[in-house]
């Protein structure tokens, strides 16, 4: 802020006021700027192809009339809902095998107390640093090995070496933020350690099962690396790859289609994070504060 | 209903004793409050009994069974925890019953129990509240009420009130006696609050760096102390303490207090005492044993006036606490409401020997 005139200091209000200026101006600035790329996405998969090829066109509005040709041809013609199915089946099964590897980790590197707990949970974190890229070429081998080369289990194999580390890592943060008078009640009340999880800490901790739900889900769901590397047939293949691959053909763009095909995936995503944005951030958070 | 009985318990975290040697028999129906400072050991022996902290070495028995290896659900226990501990994602109603859940009682019979110990404590129109919905007291009344309707042999309390603001606390701790006078199940309570001891207990145990230093009737153990710990840690305002001496006056044996008054003993204490003659002891004086010169209760006949200089005064209405300094030490003392003392006046006290406890400051025993 400027220099003010020690006489004429602001209020504490008009302070108020111009910090909400700021704030709703950088917010401003931040919103066009994510969603330029899907404003983008969506004005040209309404335009015919005629008018996206058209060097003189806005390319900001649609003048030409809109079509929903690109979003026909992709469900009817095309692979698109194949891709569509693949992905979804793919992310429903990582989802619920990385889900339940995670929370029974974390409550026992959280809860029980056993020699080298403390090194593991570390350990496990770290194997989340290690990149995608590194590890697609020694995992290719092992899915090779496996036969499972040209098939999505093999993304079901290997999505969950991403996701597990994660989710677990959040979930023992969430774990441990659970007061440990919580399970020496339910010890008391005649708990095992099953039900102390199933009845007490998984329905406590749910806030944070659910961003490593969300976190599960985009991962699986937006992988491109991974199916690029494994999948070579039109019917194995998923949304990300799959979109790409078939419809742009040599040096041909199908530009209407390719917006089309990619708004349609990323709204699966979309709606669970509408629904689920309140539960997300408050799992993050709490997560931070305690890991 | 069962007695618990301790013997030579001791617990050792990594290389700190947290208990060492604790002897102790609470009989049935017996209401015992363990109480001490912070870090004493008092939570980690109700602990053991709960079953929450494996015990080193020495024998617990509820009844005539030796639980050292029970797990605690077997134990017939039930603990109400300092925050409370309920359930978040549970009703009152879920919270209470989730224990009979868990042994597969009849639902007929859970919702009965569950009803009863909600009359008991008031609360049975929260019961399809959640905790955060509730205030402080009724989030303890609903820990109790899940103690209660397991109708356990034993009640463990791990200061169940320190999280309460003063008020209810003294409400609390008087629905705390209804209770124990209504169920009579045998209580272990612990607490720092010396006047939650003193109300609630049958049976007052004192405990300092993992020991006991006295266990008695609260009245025993305020009146009586054993040990200078016991003298100085029973009792709001603390006991003062100043170092004296113990002469032969006259034929009398007498406490002479460092700069202060020299008071007569009382022929009981005096023959008791009468080997320390010339010894230097240390002289234990309850502010309410310390009173203005002209009390109108008569009380003041035995004791022994004493010029000072008041220090800080403290009215509290129906009292008022005057600091004031003798020698190096600075002492307090009770005066009743219709004298008014001003700091920094010149005013006579009277010195009570009848209550004069002495210590011998070699062993820190109550003579």
């Amino acid at each position: 802020m400027t220099a003010i005139p020690f006489a004429t200091a602001p209020s504490l209000r008009s302070n108020r006021r111009w910090a909400l200026i700021a704030a709703y101006a950088c917010l401003g600035i931040f919103v066009i700027f994510f969603l330029f790329p899907p404003y983008y996405m969506l004005v040209t998969s309404l335009k015919t192809n005629a008018e996206i090829a058209e060097l003189a066109s806005n390319p900001w509005i649609v003048t030409d009339g809109v079509t929903f040709g690109h979003y026909e041809h992709l469900l009817t013609e095309s692979s698109f809902p194949r891709f569509f199915l693949n992905t979804t089946i793919v992310t429903v099964i990582v989802v619920a095998i990385t889900m339940v590897i995670s929370v029974l980790a974390a409550y026992s590197l959280a809860r029980l107390r056993f020699w080298g707990s403390g090194v593991l949970a570390t350990g496990v974190f770290l194997t989340y640093l290690v990149p995608d890229t590194l590890l697609f070429i020694p995992l290719f081998k092992i899915v090779g090995w496996l036969g499972l080369l040209d098939t999505y289990w093999s993304l079901i194999l290997v999505y969950p070496t991403l996701t597990v580390p994660f989710c677990t890592w959040i979930m023992i943060g969430y774990f441990g933020s659970i007061p440990r008078e919580l399970d020496e009640a339910a010890l008391i009340d005649g708990a095992n350690h099953l039900q102390m999880l199933l009845k007490v800490f998984i329905p406590v901790a749910l806030p944070g099962l659910i961003a490593a739900t969300i976190f599960a889900f985009t991962v699986s769901w937006a992988n491109f690396l991974y199916p690029l590397a494994y999948i070579y047939s039109e019917s194995e293949m998923v949304l990300t790859v799959g979109t790409v691959t078939t419809l742009i053909k040599g040096d041909v763009f199908h530009w209407g289609g390719l917006m089309a095909g990619a708004l349609l995936a990323a709204a699966p995503p979309v709606i669970l994070y509408a629904f689920l944005m309140d539960y997300y951030i408050a799992g993050l958070t709490s997560g931070a504060t305690k890991g | 209903m069962a007695d618990v009985t301790l013997q030579n318990l001791i617990k050792t975290f990594d290389t700190v004793e947290a208990v060492r040697g604790i002897d102790l028999r609470i009989p049935n129906n017996e209401f015992v409050v363990l109480v001490g400072p912070s870090g004493c050991g008092k939570s980690t022996v109700l602990r053991m009994v709960a079953g929450l902290e494996e015990v080193t070495s020495g024998d617990i028995r509820i009844g005539d069974t030796r639980v050292n290896d029970v797990p605690p659900k077997d134990r017939n226990i039930a603990m109400v925890f300092q925050n409370y501990a309920l359930y978040p994602h549970m009703t009152v109603a879920q919270n209470m019953s989730f224990g009979l859940r868990l042994r597969k009682v009849a639902k007929s019979e859970i919702r009965d129990k569950v009803q009863r110990a909600a009359d008991i404590l008031g609360i049975a129109e929260l019961l399809d509240r959640r905790p955060r919905e509730l205030s402080g007291g009724q989030r303890q009344r609903v820990a109790m009420g899940r103690a209660i309707v397991r109708d356990p042999e034993v009640f463990l309390f791990d200061e169940p009130l320190s999280n309460l603001d003063a008020k209810l606390r003294g409400q609390m701790r008087i629905e705390i006696q209804r209770l124990h006078q209504q169920l009579r199940t045998t209580t272990i309570y612990v607490t720092h609050d010396q006047v939650e001891a003193m109300t609630l207990a049958d049976r007052v145990v004192v405990m300092n760096a993992g020991r006991i230093e006295q266990a008695g009737i609260p009245d025993e153990v305020y009146h009586r102390p054993r040990t200078r710990f016991v003298a100085g840690f029973m009792g709001s305002p603390a006991m003062n303490f100043l170092d004296c001496q113990l002469t032969e006056e006259n034929g009398r044996t007498v406490a002479r207090l460092a700069a202060g008054p020299a008071l007569p003993l009382p022929a009981e204490q005096a023959a008791r005492v009468r080997s320390y003659t010339g010894r230097k002891l240390v002289a234990g004086l309850r502010p309410e044993n310390i009173r203005e010169a002209a009390s109108h209760d008569g009380t003041n006949s035995s004791g022994v006036p004493h010029d000072i200089s008041i220090d800080i005064v403290e009215p509290l209405g129906r009292e008022t606490i005057v600091y004031f300094r003798l020698g190096d030490a600075t002492l307090c003392a009770r005066v009743g409401t219709e004298v008014h003392p001003r700091a920094g006046e010149q005013t006579s006290l009277v010195f009570h020997p009848d209550r004069l406890h002495l210590i011998d400051p070699e062993t820190d025993l109550v003579l």
